[in-house]
């Protein structure tokens, strides 16, 4: 049962993982930009969240209708005038780019919020749990992140697939010059991509906050989970995205069942066996 | 606008769509100047490229590659395209990949017509086609003059060429050497501004 039991919250888990992973997978999907940055601007969303719910005495879920919006803003800007800018030079420069920005974000937030970490006031939701067996229980916060992950994944691949935004997303990810001559404003849709991908960033740092204590350097943790996700998923699918999360949930689950230290370690075991058995990931694909 | 390899052809071209800043001089289009407006907004002014290459979107259906053309203000929609192209309404659903370089072809002029130009700049529409695809390509292009838009194409194979045009030029090392209706000009003419014989004699 503890084994069972294992499975289930590593899958919970891996919603997390694959949440912070979407931005990442799709950032480098359209515009083979490797965000550096990605973990930090996730922290930063928490600390955002805790300001907007001791501020304004609102619930965690409410934060996100605040933070996750003003995120995109701030991706869509971040983009257009960081990146870009970067990307016109050379893929290298959004590399350094991108890592500046992490030590940037990193120390600032040091200054502004110290060193002491924080954790993100859930209040029914952490202590509350769904018991289906005496042994099983499944919490409801784990859920609705786990939710969240798949509502996210869904609507994104819809969005790409359906909308005229999202068909000028994908032509663009193909041929950007191309879509250029087809009339899209490149630069634009670029900017829409990362708006998108940072708001998911916002999610994915506020149910971060909710689910354990966060510092000004836990990003490049969070990076590495994510990058981990997106390669044994495979780069440029967002099915395989979520595939990866879990995969990686459940291989530190089932790792810290065996020895409560070893959990972290498991998950980069699984990720080194993908990458040598699968080098393409378990889904590979384009990136819609 | 006929020339040799590596005349300029392509060049100006792109120059004209906004994939290129001109080094001197500036470019003018029905009454504005354009020369430093990003490619897209070119298209929306009428000005659509038929590329080199094609360059059509291999992760995309037929149908979505003409939809990325798409504009609001134009009177061409997916269907009036494919009247155009009969072939097409039963491969909408299909990967671009599949199709015969002439049906490639196709599509890409039909993702250009999709935003309602009123300039069609041609690429080297035959190159890779086989006789017959180059022959009905080049059988399109009455049709689409009579709907009153202008085409300016370049094209390395010249009888092809004059036989369409009203008015051809001859580009050498950048420079037009030779102007003129295709009827008034000898193939001598035409022989000599190609290779650059006039210049040299």
């Amino acid at each position: 049962m503890a084994w069972l039991n294992a499975v289930v919250q590593g899958i919970l888990l891996g919603g997390l993982y694959a949440l912070f992973a979407c931005g990442l997978s799709l950032l480098f999907g359209v515009m083979r930009v490797v965000n550096l940055a990605h973990g930090d601007f996730a922290v930063l969303a928490a600390y955002l969240g805790l300001a907007v719910i001791t501020g304004l005495h609102v619930p965690l879920l409410w934060s996100t209708l605040a933070v996750a919006p003003l995120f995109a803003v701030v991706g869509y800007l971040v983009q257009r005038l960081i990146i870009q800018r970067s990307l016109e030079v050379s893929p290298l420069t959004t590399l350094l780019v991108t890592f500046g920005l992490s030590v940037v974000l990193q120390n600032a937030m040091l200054e502004g919020f110290s060193a002491n970490s924080h954790s993100l006031p859930s209040g029914w939701l952490a202590a509350g749990s769904f018991r289906l067996t005496p042994q099983l229980s499944i919490g409801h916060f784990s859920l609705i992140v786990f939710a969240a992950a798949v509502v996210v994944i869904v609507s994104l691949q819809l969005f790409l697939s359906r909308a005229r935004l999202g068909r000028q997303i994908r032509a663009t990810a193909d041929d950007a010059e191309a879509a250029s001559i087809a009339g899209t404003d490149v630069r634009h849709v670029f900017g829409i991509a990362a708006a998108i991908a940072f708001a998911t960033v916002a999610l994915a740092g506020l149910a971060f906050g909710g689910y354990s204590s966060f510092d000004p350097g836990a990003g490049t943790q969070r990076l590495i989970f994510a990058f981990e996700a997106v390669v044994i998923g495979g780069v440029g699918s967002l099915w395989g995205t979520l595939l990866g999360g879990v995969v990686l949930g459940v291989s530190q689950a089932l790792g810290a069942q065996v020895d409560s230290g070893f959990g972290v370690l498991a998950g980069h075991l699984v990720f080194l066996a993908v990458l040598a058995i699968r080098p393409r990931g378990l889904l590979p694909g384009r990136v819609t | 606008m006929i020339g040799a390899n590596g005349a300029g052809k392509s060049t100006l071209l792109r120059t004209l769509a906004g994939l290129h800043q001109p080094a001197a001089g500036s470019i003018h289009f029905a009454g504005r100047e354009i020369t430093h407006l990003p490619t897209h907004a070119r298209v929306a002014l009428g000005i659509a490229l038929v590329p080199e290459g094609r360059r059509l979107f291999p992760s995309l259906t037929l149908e979505e590659n003409l939809l990325v053309g798409a504009r609001r203000s134009s009177a061409w929609t997916v269907s009036r395209v494919m009247e155009l192209f009969p072939w097409m309404g039963a491969r909408r659903r299909q990967l671009t990949l599949n199709l015969s370089g002439g049906e490639q072809q196709g599509v890409a002029i039909g993702r250009a017509l999709m935003a309602g130009p009123r300039v069609l700049l041609l690429d080297e529409l035959s190159l890779g086609l086989s006789p017959a695809a180059v022959r009905r390509i080049y059988d399109l292009l009455p049709s689409l003059l009579a709907e009153g838009m202008a085409i300016l194409l370049v094209e390395q194979d010249v009888t092809q060429a004059l036989r369409v045009s009203d008015l051809a030029h001859c580009l050498l090392e950048g420079r037009i050497t030779l102007s003129g209706r295709p009827r008034d000009l000898s193939p001598e003419q035409v022989e000599a501004a190609y290779f650059g014989l006039a210049a040299r004699a």
